[in-house]
């Protein structure tokens, strides 16, 4: 099988051993009603309510939503639009914690008996896409005929330089990942259960060949350390050989992709009913004084997890949340941690200088490099030029976005920033056109 | 804490290949050859190089400040340019016609189409070509290198004119110890260099491969299945040089893998064709030059297959 393209980027995995600490103490938690892809929640509590660590706070509304629930205990300070790291604003719930992290007595265990209320309860556990995509849980899971679904794949490629929290998943909550893998068995009758995990963590692959011992339905599958080996296309074709088509979706080819964090979490929400509250994320970076893995409560200010980290040892110049390959700058520390963040990085002013772009070679690593195959060169180039038919024609829509190629030209061209607008572009005409 | 963070789009760290790099290690790998062009032909080789270098390298300076572009001397690409023709002239051309080539080069092939990857001709090649076509006979007096033994220096017929008898032994074409232009007969120090450049992913063994396979097929049979025939037209002339440095020239030609195979095929196939039947003994340069004018079309031909793509009009809706 010929694989896809892409590039060998540094692991700067130097958290992988650090075991995560819990933080609890915070001075305010702040959460974004949007917290997926989708609509946005609506708020269900108001000024002055008391809220204790898994009490609903912002219900999910129609079609692709999750519903949003506190990770702290205490009081309902206002409820205000909140400036997104996409640019777009939403209203957000501002909570003063009272420090005591009560659960909320409310919470008993979902009662589950079959497909219907397994599917339900992925719905009201919160848990979106925990890579970073963001997809709504329930949603995916939630297919019209399950006996679609031939293989499940447990995505634990974390192919992203410097993030280590799948890692940690996998080795302190391997458990959970367990009775994750036995639910899905159980209930969507998985017939293959495939971990996929790149071969530079091999700590993690022992972990889950261990949980698979026996279960003749799961395995491991042990993929080369390329990046963008997570995508989910790559990771379908990488594992089983599929080819997602064009505008389908892994279901298409009777193929779910579940991060490993979302299969622990989704199990740790049917066993004890606790929704998701909290996040393992790894906090790094060149300016970050002690790198580590960190257990935050979800809508904790990456003010409070940089200072639980020992603070700044230089000055930021970036700060991103997710990696460095594919995460989003930031723009005010005062943002929070979102349920689909999964690390913080902060990079000093030498690590964050901007790149001036230069002309382009013509070198062809950009088209070389594209794991779809794309020639991002053509794509600037059409997109430059307004030809809405050239960019349909070589399938600028199908980039996702991995950075590849921006990684590899000599030029420093921007080239996922103008795949992007060309996506939009093509997008916005391709509706007019209808 | 009130400092302003940067907002960027993603990626956030990039390779250290850069523009200047990538030059930088064409730079490297012809030094082997630059080294054997003194050993062969004397120190008059490194003072032609150094003229082509510093006429492309104040040309490009020139136009561009005359222009107002931002200069881009920095990225060294103007001193590959003006090592390559050099490695393209014999060592006994006057001074004033390696810089004309030069001129040529930076400004007429290179600038006026805009600049570093924008021309559609390799720049060294094309100012060959035209000081070939310019001043053919102090382009064609090939010397016999025998600067290295401190002699005068002599000369002499290309081994690809040379009658039959008189043509230099395939060792001597290994080492370069042969007539020819100053930066192109060793073959062992340009087989370095193009060894360093596939080790440092600056080319890929698609393009030199398929140029001098092809050329080594046809001599093969043409040459009635001789070993000796097809070894002699590979290790002579301009091919090595040609194969690992010139066809490999980014925009000039085709990105992809197969569009790499297709073009060193036509290069070999055209370059043969002279050699063979054609009046001028070498082809190499006009085999390049022509293939740079195809590029566009290989390029379009052998675009890479796009993962699940769907043709038009059937995508189904998800």
């Amino acid at each position: 099988m010929k694989r896809m393209k892409g590039v060998t980027v540094p692991h700067l995995k130097s958290t992988a051993d650090s075991v995560p600490t819990r933080m609890t103490d915070l001075d305010i938690a702040v959460y974004p009603m949007v917290q997926h892809i989708g609509a946005p929640c609506k708020p269900v509590c108001r000024p002055g309510d008391a809220v204790y660590v898994g009490t609903l706070l912002g219900q999910a509304s129609d079609g692709l939503s999750s519903p949003i629930y506190s990770g702290v205990s205490g009081t309902v300070d206002k409820i205000e639009d909140i400036l997104l790291s996409g640019g777009g604003y939403a209203p957000a719930v501002y909570i003063v914690p009272d420090g005591k992290m009560t659960p909320d007595p409310a919470i008993t265990p979902p009662v589950v008996t079959d497909l219907q209320s397994f599917i339900k309860a992925v719905e009201h556990s919160g848990v979106v896409g925990l890579g970073g995509a963001g997809f709504p849980t329930g949603v995916k899971l939630g297919v019209k005929d399950a006996s679609r679904i031939q293989e499940i794949i447990i995505n634990g490629a974390e192919c992203e330089p410097y993030i280590t929290s799948d890692t940690r998943t996998m080795l302190d909550r391997d458990q959970d990942m367990l009775e994750g893998i036995h639910l899905l068995q159980k209930y969507l009758q998985a017939k293959k259960i495939i971990i996929a995990i790149e071969k530079n963590k091999p700590k993690c692959v022992r972990a889950m060949r261990d949980i698979t011992e026996g279960n003749e339905a799961a395995f491991v599958k042990v993929l080369p350390s390329v990046y963008p080996q997570g995508a989910e296309k790559v990771l379908i074709y990488h594992t089983t050989g599929k080819v997602v088509p064009e505008g389908g979706l892994p279901i298409d080819v009777g193929v779910i992709v579940l991060n490993c964090t979302t299969l622990a979490a989704i199990a740790q929400y049917i066993r004890t009913g606790m929704p998701l509250v909290e996040k393992c994320i790894t906090v790094d970076g060149s300016a970050v004084m002690h790198p580590q893995n960190v257990i935050v409560p979800i809508g904790a200010t990456l003010e409070a997890v940089f200072n639980f980290c020992g603070g700044f040892k230089a000055q930021p110049g970036k700060v991103l949340y997710g990696g460095p390959m594919m995460g989003v700058s930031v723009p005010e520390l005062s943002m929070p941690v979102l349920k689909q963040t999964n690390a913080l990085l902060a990079l000093d002013g030498r690590d964050a200088a901007p790149v001036d772009a230069t002309n382009c070679i013509r070198c062809g690593r950009c088209t070389n490099v594209c794991p779809v195959g794309l020639a991002p060169v053509s794509i600037a180039a059409a997109y430059g030029s307004g030809s809405m038919e050239t960019l349909q024609k070589i399938h600028a829509n199908l980039c996702m976005e991995c950075g590849c190629c921006s990684y590899v030209c000599p030029a420093k061209r921007p080239l996922v920033q103008q795949n992007k607008l060309a996506k939009a572009a093509l997008a916005a005409w391709l509706k007019s056109n209808r | 804490m009130n400092q302003k963070l940067q907002i960027t789009v993603s990626p956030h760290i990039r390779s250290s290949v850069t523009t200047g790099s990538i030059m930088l290690d064409v730079i490297i790998a012809l030094c082997p050859a630059l080294a054997a062009s003194v050993w062969l032909f004397g120190a008059r080789a490194l003072y032609i190089t150094a003229i082509c270098v510093l006429s492309c390298v104040l040309s490009e300076l020139a136009f561009e400040l005359i222009t107002r572009r931002t200069p881009t001397v920095g990225d060294l690409s103007a001193i590959v340019t003006g090592m390559l023709l050099a490695f393209n002239l014999p060592v006994t051309i006057p001074e004033w016609q390696a810089v004309i080539g030069s001129v040529v080069a930076i400004v007429v092939v290179k600038q006026l189409f805009g600049g570093i990857g924008c021309n559609f001709a390799n720049p060294a090649i094309t100012a060959r070509i035209v000081l070939l076509l310019s001043f053919s006979g102090t382009m064609t007096n090939w010397t016999k290198p025998t600067g290295f033994s401190g002699g005068e220096l002599i000369s002499s017929a290309t081994p690809l004119a040379a009658e039959p008898g008189a043509s230099p032994s395939l060792y001597d074409l290994f080492l370069g110890t042969h007539g020819g232009c100053l930066g192109e007969t060793c073959a062992l120090a340009l087989l370095i260099g193009g060894v360093y450049l596939l080790i440092r992913k600056v080319i890929t063994w698609q393009t030199p491969a398929a140029f001098i396979g092809t050329v080594f097929l046809i001599s093969f049979f043409v040459g009635g299945c001789s070993f000796e025939a097809a070894l002699y037209q590979i290790l002579s002339g301009g091919l090595m040089l040609g194969a690992f440095f010139m066809a490999t020239d980014y925009a000039t030609s085709p990105p992809t893998a197969s569009g790499k195979i297709v073009f060193g095929i036509g290069c070999g196939l055209i370059t043969a064709a002279i050699r063979l039947w054609g009046t001028y003994p070498e082809g190499v340069s006009f085999a390049i030059l022509f293939m740079n004018i195809l590029t566009p079309y290989i390029t379009k031909l052998c675009a890479r297959k796009v993962f699940g793509a769907v043709p038009a009009g059937k995508i189904r809706k998800a």
